[in-house]
């Protein structure tokens, strides 16, 4: 079956984007995220983007909906290096992704999952503080 | 216009539309048209093609260079003898959709060409035809 490989990667997951998406491929990944953030409790998930060139409403829904689940099951998604060719014509389609986190690399996006799992962790142990919501998109 | 080049692709599976996304790619790159018109053309394209897809099931695309005075262009044309669409001024507008979905495709395509035209009878099908010009 045509599936995209995720990677373990202590707390977080990491799916590197490098083939040419369509639409089956693109609903196997959501599913297979969703399994494995429930299956390992992982707290975040990295998704890079950087090889893709074409992001239509198909495959950007996909990316909220990986993003809405994770978030309901206690993990982070933050989608990293998003072409600018892709933003902007994603804005002009009408699909702003504007509920996802973005990075412009995998380093850059596993150092904002770490802090975000600090703060959490800290968090629990001041308790029953606020979660805050720093969004740290760009 | 005049027509420089053309080739007709039929649509009948997911396997169609990588490969028409693949072709559409390389004339693009040809004709020298920029990253970021390439990305809006193909990401139009590729909303059409689905619609071909879901809704009449199978079609074809053909792919044309066009040159207009000093334009060059690539002109796509999407067409299907599906069920149709009642009302072409309705299925246009952003966020309508006969589906459970967003409603983006054809006024999101629309937005990302430079010429976008839509004739649709309803039992006959649906014929899209699109113009990016390199600029
Ligand atoms: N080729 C077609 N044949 C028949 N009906 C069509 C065709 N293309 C579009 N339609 C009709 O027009 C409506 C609007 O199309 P559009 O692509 O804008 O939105 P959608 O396909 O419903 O949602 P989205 O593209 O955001 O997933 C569709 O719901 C469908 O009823
Ligand atoms: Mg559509």
């Amino acid at each position: 079956m045509d599936r995209i490989p995720i990677l373990k990667m202590g707390p977080f997951l990491l799916v590197t984007i490098q083939v040419d998406m369509y639409d089956r491929l693109a609903l196997n990944l959501e599913n297979d995220l969703i399994i494995m953030v429930q299956k390992n409790g992982s707290k975040g998930v990295l998704i890079d983007i950087s090889a893709v060139s074409i992001v239509d409403s198909f495959m950007g829904r996909i990316i909220g909906n990986i993003a809405t689940m994770s978030r309901i099951m206690d993990a982070e998604t933050i989608v990293v290096g998003m072409q600018p060719a892709v933003a902007i014509t994603l804005v002009e389609l009408g699909l702003p992704l504007s509920g996802v986190h973005t990075a412009l690399n995998v380093e850059k996006g596993m150092a904002l999952l770490q802090k975000k799992l600090a703060d959490d962790l800290t968090e629990d142990s001041e308790s029953e503080a606020e979660m805050d919501d720093n969004d740290q998109s760009e | 216009m005049i027509s420089l080049n053309k080739e007709t692709i039929k649509i009948s599976s997911e396997k169609d539309v990588v490969l028409f996304r693949q072709r559409l790619r390389e004339y693009a790159t040809k004709i020298g048209m920029s990253v970021l018109n390439q990305t809006k053309l193909i990401t139009a394209a590729s909303e059409l093609v689905r619609n071909i897809l879901v809704y009449a099931g199978s079609g074809e695309t053909t792919i044309e260079v066009v040159s207009e005075r000093l334009q060059t262009g690539i002109k796509v044309i999407f067409k299907d003898n599906g069920p149709g669409i009642a009302d072409v001024n309705k299925a246009m507008q952003d966020g309508y959709s006969s589906g459970r979905s967003l409603g983006l495709g054809l006024p999101g395509a629309k937005r990302l060409v430079n010429f976008f035209e839509i004739k649709s009878t309803v039992g006959h099908g649906t014929t899209v035809t699109i113009i990016r010009w390199k600029k």
